[in-house]
């Protein structure tokens, strides 16, 4: 094997870099000077998203374990791009305490530790690399949900989180199992076309679906998701609510088009049955949340059931709409979970009662949470109504008529709750509205970019045609 | 291959340990215990593995290999499981999943 070929991990290799120089800064670094690891960590991951832009051969290593392909450096860049805006908004969560202080550069390390884990994640083609990874990208969040030692509610949110990761990942590999039984072997390459269709392979399939459906949040198994995003520090909730479902659903696809296409008769009435569930479940769950944390974590399990109304259609479009739904709900999420992190750290209100009146207060933040939940409901200038329109094109494509039908009055009533927040902070009037405050320069450079991207990748179409190019890699 | 022992009697062992872990943590009321169940769970994956791989593929090493990964990771899973379940254990002196519970819907 020559070594030139590693290059072909360069994503990886100069992330695991900055995580070294990170570990070697925080020695170093003394305790009151803490702030610095910062500046080190943010310019290190700017760099890092930077270099990630630069095009990167095809080709597999580890004999097809590990794949990159201009899909994967495409979705790479879109991951390396959220992660920074999460950090940016941390920035001023991190220097608030002085007890968080001493912990920053865990912070930072277990947070690329983790998206690690989900680069190899989106690149693995082979079921071991697929466990490695997915371990890898679970264990450090469930170590930030614990962040907060000293806050009750945090460390449940972190007991909750590992105690059904570690069940997914179970059930997971069971199924995984009995695929590699039926399949003989463990690379997805070797295993497509010959699953074969018995009661044993579709054991696999569905214990396999249960697994990742855990970190993707869908009906039945979602009971985690509002608890945990509750409890965890805002910006691990972030982190959980999009890189980590987003990178989940890639690989989902994946397997779930090319590897496991045999059972596709079986995976498609599942898909259809979970999408409706997951859309009617998450959205009323949603309207009687009274904790903003808690309503946009219901509202991210309703964004799932239309990431899987998406998939049904398994083909060609469905892969391209659903990559560019993710990217465009990667940036709405951070937007609504910036805000409500930036509020709550200067004033510790999280309710959505105590937005009242915010626009007369504080008229610029609420405009950017106005903008990012209009893009979540989905309308029209902004860039979340087309990743929704190309999702109900790929449904209606292959003749969901009626699933298209229960999507749109879903999302009537997703409109009904997002208009609720919208009109708690412009409408309504309160006694003693949340004071105005001034955000530190990072959740600022982070909240217009997020603005920035929302409009742009609406309107901006060779965005979506780069993604329609692309996944031609898939061969569907 | 196990002389007098058929692949059935074994995946019948793995699949009611699996079946044990799942109802052990769906029914206990004790954090560590329902970490135990989780073990169980995991380590009828590993057999599974092991078993598949020696009675139906015996010429490859996949599932061999797999299931001294499944043991490593599940060391780590246990570990920091516990190290949160100490965290939480030091705020509110009660390992029970009903005093654990604050935040519902």
């Amino acid at each position: 094997m020559n070594l030139s070929n590693m290059l072909l991990m360069r994503n990886e290799l100069v992330l695991i870099l900055v995580i070294l120089i990170l570990i070697i800064a925080d020695i170093f670094v003394a305790d009151k000077n803490k702030k610095a690891v910062n500046y080190i960590a943010v310019g290190l991951f700017a760099v890092h998203t930077l270099i990630g832009f630069i095009p990167l051969k095809e080709g597999a290593l580890f004999g097809g374990m590990f794949v990159t392909n201009s899909l994967v450096w495409g979705f790479k860049n879109i991951l390396n791009v959220g992660v920074l805006l999460i950090i940016l908004l941390a920035v001023s969560w991190l220097n608030k305490n002085s007890l968080r202080n001493r912990k920053i550069g865990e912070f930072y390390i277990l947070i690329f530790s983790s998206l690690l884990g989900m680069f190899y994640l989106i690149s693995s083609r082979n079921f071991l690399m697929l466990y490695l990874s997915l371990e890898l990208s679970t264990l450090p969040v469930t170590a930030l949900a614990a962040y907060d030692i000293f806050n009750r509610k945090s460390s449940e949110a972190g007991i909750k989180l590992i105690l059904s990761a570690a069940l997914s990942s179970g059930i997971f590999l069971f199924g995984m199992s009995l695929l590699y039984a039926t399949g003989g072997s463990l690379y997805f390459d070797a295993l497509t076309g010959n699953i074969g269709h018995s009661y044993l392979s579709i054991a696999g399939l569905v214990m396999f679906f249960a697994g990742l459906a855990f970190k993707i949040s869908l009906v039945p198994f979602h009971f985690w998701t509002a608890d945990v995003y509750e409890g965890a520090p805002t910006p691990v909730s972030n982190y959980l609510s999009v890189i980590s479902k987003s990178s989940a659903v890639f690989i989902l696809m994946i397997t779930l088009f090319v590897t496991l296409n045999e059972l596709k008769d079986i995976w498609i009435p599942m898909l259809y049955g979970i999408s409706i569930l997951t859309m009617f479940i998450g959205n009323f769950f949603a309207l009687r949340q009274q904790n903003l944390k808690r309503f946009l974590a219901f509202s991210s399990v309703a964004q799932a059931g239309f990431i899987m109304m998406g998939m049904l259609a398994a083909d060609h479009l469905a892969a391209s709409s659903v990559i560019y739904f993710l990217a465009i709900y990667i940036f709405s999420n951070i937007g609504a979970f910036g805000v409500v992190q930036a509020v709550s750290l200067a004033s510790g209100k999280e309710n959505i009662s105590d937005y009242n009146g915010l626009y007369r207060t504080n008229p610029k933040i609420s405009l950017i949470l106005m903008i990012s939940l209009f893009s979540l409901a989905g309308i029209p200038p902004i860039a979340g109504f087309f990743g929704k329109f190309f999702l109900y094109t790929a449904a209606a494509g292959k003749g969901y008529y009626l699933l298209v039908f229960i999507a749109v009055v879903n999302v009537t009533i997703s409109l009904y709750y997002y208009l609720l927040v919208v009109r708690a902070a412009f409408l309504r009037r309160s006694e003693n509205p949340i004071p105005y405050f001034k955000s530190d320069i990072f959740t600022k450079i982070g909240l217009i970019i997020v603005v920035i991207a929302l409009f742009f990748l609406g309107l901006y179409s060779p965005f979506y045609d780069y993604i329609d190019s692309v996944t031609h890699i898939l061969n569907i | 291959m196990i002389s007098g022992v058929s692949i059935y009697e074994i995946l019948t062992v793995s699949t009611i340990i699996f079946f044990i872990g799942v109802y052990g943590f769906v029914t206990r009321k004790n954090l560590i215990a329902m970490l135990m169940s989780i073990e169980l769970i995991l380590n009828s994956a590993a057999l599974n593995f092991v078993i598949i791989n020696k009675y139906l593929f015996p010429e490859q090493l996949g599932g061999a290999i797999f299931s001294i990964f499944i043991i490593a990771v599940a060391a780590a899973e246990t570990a920091l499981a516990l190290a949160i379940i100490i965290n939480l254990y030091r705020l509110i002196m009660s390992l029970k999943t009903d005093d654990t519970e604050t935040m519902k819907f």
